[in-house]
């Protein structure tokens, strides 16, 4: 099932497949529009939000198939933005992965956990639990 | 969507990119620059147009820095403040030639 449409509220549920990775971008898009985010904090949230849904398409079910959640909620003045990914896969802590080292030159570099570091650098919190029988990521940025 | 703009002379060769280099768009351009950095000694990638760049586009930049570590040189022009900031945060403004 490859979703076509955004849902009306605030949550979307979508197969978890690379494919969906340009509707839920733009999901999340959609409710930012509705702020006055920079194009900078914009980015850096599309950017988290891409590492994060990429991780449960390619590791959360493999090789089977299954759904995530994207739930996007704003708190607080000045706003903060929360969006949290549900998906029922294997039990998966993406945040126990090593930095790398960002130090190293090109050649010494290693390509992998790039993606969870930006995210962890960018936003102010990045949170996550397993929880009857779901993993739970939240992402959380004042903007 | 990612369009690959490219030109080449002399071992010269400007791939000019436009829009978004995402987790979906990066293997194209990992693929065209598999297949056009033979004999290439300068690349040169222009990002005038580019809006987005994650993790996966950062790969791909990563890879191709290092072919051309072995046979000539290679310069990113033309970065956008956001797509700078996220060089910095990951250590990629040392490792690249940002101009």
């Amino acid at each position: 099932m490859i979703e076509t449409r955004l849902p009306e509220g605030n949550e979307m549920v979508v197969e978890a497949v690379l494919k969906n990775l340009p509707l839920v971008v733009e999901f999340v898009e959609k409710h930012l529009k509705r702020t006055g985010i920079s194009l900078k904090e914009k980015l850096q949230i599309c950017v988290a939000v891409e590492e994060i849904f990429v991780n449960i398409a390619n590791y959360a079910y493999a090789p089977d198939r299954g759904n995530a959640t994207v739930r996007v909620e704003f708190s607080g003045a000045p706003v903060t933005v929360s969006i949290t990914f549900m998906d029922n896969g294997i039990p998966f802590d993406p945040l126990k992965r090593r930095d790398p080292d960002i130090t190293l030159s090109a050649e010494d570099r290693r390509i992998g956990g790039l993606g969870i570091f930006m995210t962890k650098k960018t936003m102010d919190s990045v949170k996550y639990e397993y929880k009857d029988g779901q993993n739970i990521l939240t992402l959380k940025k004042s903007i | 969507m990612l369009n690959i703009n490219k030109q080449a002379e002399n071992g010269k060769l400007v791939i000019a990119l436009e829009g978004r280099l995402d987790t979906t768009t990066s293997p194209v351009l990992e693929v065209e620059l598999k297949s056009s950095l033979d004999g290439v000694t300068e690349l040169i990638m222009d990002f005038e147009k580019l809006e987005y760049i994650s993790s996966a586009g950062l790969r791909v930049l990563l890879s191709a820095q290092k072919t051309m570590n072995n046979q000539g040189s290679m310069k990113v022009i033309h970065v956008n403040e956001t797509i700078m900031e996220i060089f910095e945060v990951t250590g990629f403004s040392d490792i690249l030639t940002v101009e």
